[in-house]
């Protein structure tokens, strides 16, 4: 996030695309619910009617990856009305002609065209978020889980710096990540091209530096990411994985296609707390302690990092993971010990700029955000408040891309996927917690009425979805929550995953999959195909 | 009667809800949103304030486990850990480093993901890592 959370609810207007806030991201909904008290303009843009949307000024429903179109016209609007910011786009942006020019392709009533938003409400949305004083963007995966994810986010970052909402309180783009240390894991150097604190692997500058600090030769060459590790373990030239808490036959597309990879490795490690389904297909698995059960600290969205302290002994023989891969990588013949959480913490201060300045002894005090450099440093709440980390922030001039999957006869509709108020991911925990497990025990499909009546299908049915990877056959919850044309599955229950619908194709950048559209068609079940 | 409250973390969504975990002679029985973090200001969703449950569900792993004939069977830490590692070396040194890939968790703290990726790349002298932040 480029601002913090409490900064939410001073905004003058909040604008909500392509995040379910209040099932995702509950205590940031309260935010938004307490801004809207002190006067503040709510606009939601999401296919679906979910709950924001309720008390929103305005909800316009976007076709499934049409976000671009929809955020160009806007931005087309603001400039035809006058409404930008010109002193923030002279002094601290470039690249402002470029945009103007691909923005002349998208007046509203060609815009709407391609998003299905109707022109009237493509203008009042303009002119509600550019004529606030501060307006804040928050998003989550649907507006990444696209093969265009990219160009989506760029286009948030253009809306926000034409009209100057970037750098101020109560401003900014604030993508809300899902998983508690996604920005953690991030921040540590869990991917393929970079070292702690985003240091590119490339460099050689850096490599050099992180070799001094681990005493050892490091690679240069940019590592594989997941969906490239399932593809080269299906093709044979990665012969063995190690996982650490993650379930990714669950939580990624193309679930057939993920379990047949897995399976194809001579050696799978899994360390997690429940034998998850990733974890039945492993060679060894080693039982993790949980969160109650061990010191360390995670990061989350809004930066901040705060300590976890263990308040439990762990359960039978488990053991915190720090400690499992201090073990497993001295038996390897890299001897690792450090004595304590603490004791890793230091280190990574010293390697990680950005958290340079933070002790478990100042985090006793409470969070604090990160960039914090030195031991004095405050933390810094508010991301880009002078300038942007590359100088001046640069517009990206930006055409829309259509899904890479779209309907045809054969999958007249659209599958896309999101959470459950009382469920998280894969299920692996919530699905563990009886009070949570009874609020919501079996996993469904959400269908429009309109939909549902062609196919013959009533409330309760149950319906098998299809898609090119794999079907899943589920109980019908026929709704119009849903708009026509687009059905809505989650991926918490195993039994009646999207995932072994979705599509794996990737953002060429990002290389997020295309969680959030794909082409299916749905039938009534046969009674032999609903008993399964 | 030990009745025990400890400050820590919510570890479910990024929000990062500060909670008191309450336990009892070593058991926990509850949780409690902290009313001093800016944050969440004394509240906690219905995911939060069930969190305790999962820890202590029977279906937790307890041991560790080796797949032999087929089957996943328990094993003891030594047998497990010497196993994991010989086979980790086998595979690089048979093939090399970038033979090998590394799943590491948006679930687990900072300090684990640190190790994890050092394992992995002084280990193995691979970048071949990456974890679920796109999912
Ligand atoms: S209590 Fe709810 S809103 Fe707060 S971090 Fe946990 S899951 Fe997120």
């Amino acid at each position: 996030m480029t601002n913090s959370i409490p900064e939410i609810e001073d905004a003058e207007c909040i604008f909500i695309i392509g995040s379910n806030t209040s099932v995702a991201h509950p205590l940031i909904a309260s935010r938004v619910y307490r801004a809207q008290a002190k006067g503040a303009k709510l606009i939601v843009a999401d296919p679906r009617k979910i709950q924001m949307a309720y008390t929103a000024d305005i909800h316009v429903k976007q076709n499934l990856g049409s976000d671009v179109a929809l955020i160009n016209g806007i931005m087309n609007v603001i400039l035809s009305k006058d409404l930008h910011d010109k002193p923030f786009i002279d002094e601290r942006t470039e690249g402002f002609e470029q945009l103007r020019e691909v923005l002349k392709n998208y007046p509203p009533e060609k815009a709407s065209e391609i998003c299905g938003v109707p022109a009237e409400d493509i203008i009042r949305v303009a002119e509600m978020y550019a004529q606030a004083e501060s307006a804040s963007i928050l998003y989550t995966m649907g507006i990444t889980q696209h093969t265009h994810g990219v160009d989506n986010v760029k286009s948030l970052a253009n809306l926000a710096m034409l009209t100057g909402n970037l750098g101020k309180r109560s401003t900014g783009v604030n993508p809300l990540r899902g998983q508690n240390n996604v920005q953690g894991a991030c921040d540590m150097g869990g991917l393929p091209n970079v070292f702690p604190a985003y240091q590119a692997v490339t460099d050689e500058g850096v490599r050099n530096k992180f070799q001094d600090a681990w005493q050892a030769q490091l690679s240069g060459k940019v590592g594989k990411t997941i969906m490239e590790m399932m593809h080269d373990l299906e093709e044979g030239s990665i012969k063995g994985m190690v996982v650490m808490g993650e379930n990714p036959v669950g939580s990624d597309p193309d679930m057939n296609h993920v379990r047949h990879a897995l399976s194809s490795a001579e050696f799978l490690l899994v360390m997690d707390i429940f034998l998850t389904d990733t974890a039945k297909l492993a060679h060894v698995v080693l039982p993790g302690a949980s969160f109650a059960e061990k010191d360390g600290t995670f990061s989350n969205t809004e930066r901040n990092v705060l300590r976890v302290r263990k308040a439990v002994e762990p359960v039978g023989d488990s053991r915190p993971d720090w400690d499992i891969i201090c073990d497993l990588s001295t038996r390897f013949g890299l001897p690792m010990s450090y004595g304590s959480p603490s004791e890793i913490f230091d280190e990574i201060a010293k390697v990680t700029p950005s958290y340079g300045g933070l002790s478990y002894d100042r985090l006793e005090k409470g969070p604090i955000a990160w960039p914090c450099t030195t031991p004095d440093h405050p933390g810094t709440p508010v991301l880009h408040k002078d300038r942007f980390t590359r100088g001046k922030g640069l517009f990206h001039a930006i055409e829309y891309r259509p899904p890479e999957e779209m309907s045809d006869e054969e999958f007249p509709l659209q599958l896309t996927t999101g959470r459950y108020f009382p469920h998280y991911h894969t299920g692996t925990m919530t699905r563990n917690s009886p009070t949570l497990h009874s609020e919501m025990p079996e996993g469904h499909v959400e269908i429009h009425p309109e939909d549902a009546s062609r196919l013959g299908l009533k409330n309760y049915d149950m319906a098998k979805v299809v898609s090119r990877r794999g079907e899943v056959v589920t109980k019908a919850i026929i709704t119009d929550l849903i708009q026509p044309g687009n059905i809505f599955m989650s991926f918490h229950f195993m039994e009646a995953n999207a995932n072994v619908l979705t599509n794996p194709a990737l953002d060429p950048i990002s290389k997020i999959p295309e969680y959030k559209v794909c082409a299916v068609r749905v039938e009534k079940a046969e009674l032999a195909e609903a008993a399964i | 009667m030990d009745l025990k409250f400890t400050r820590t973390t919510c570890p479910y969504c990024g929000c990062g809800c500060e909670m008191l975990l309450e336990t009892m002679d070593g058991k926990l029985v509850g949780t409690l949103p902290s009313k001093t973090n800016p944050m969440n200001q004394g509240k906690l969703c219905i995911k939060g304030w069930n969190v305790h449950e999962f820890v202590q569900s029977p279906n937790r792993l307890t041991k560790p486990l080796i797949r032999k004939n087929g089957e996943l069977q328990e094993a003891s830490w030594d047998e497990a850990l010497d196993f994991a590692a010989s086979r980790l070396k086998e595979i690089k040194d048979a093939h090399g480093g970038d033979s090998l890939a590394f799943l590491t968790s948006a679930k687990c703290t900072n300090e684990e993901n640190y190790l994890f990726q050092k394992f992995c790349r002084v280990g193995f002298g691979t970048n071949n890592i990456d974890h679920c932040a796109r999912l």
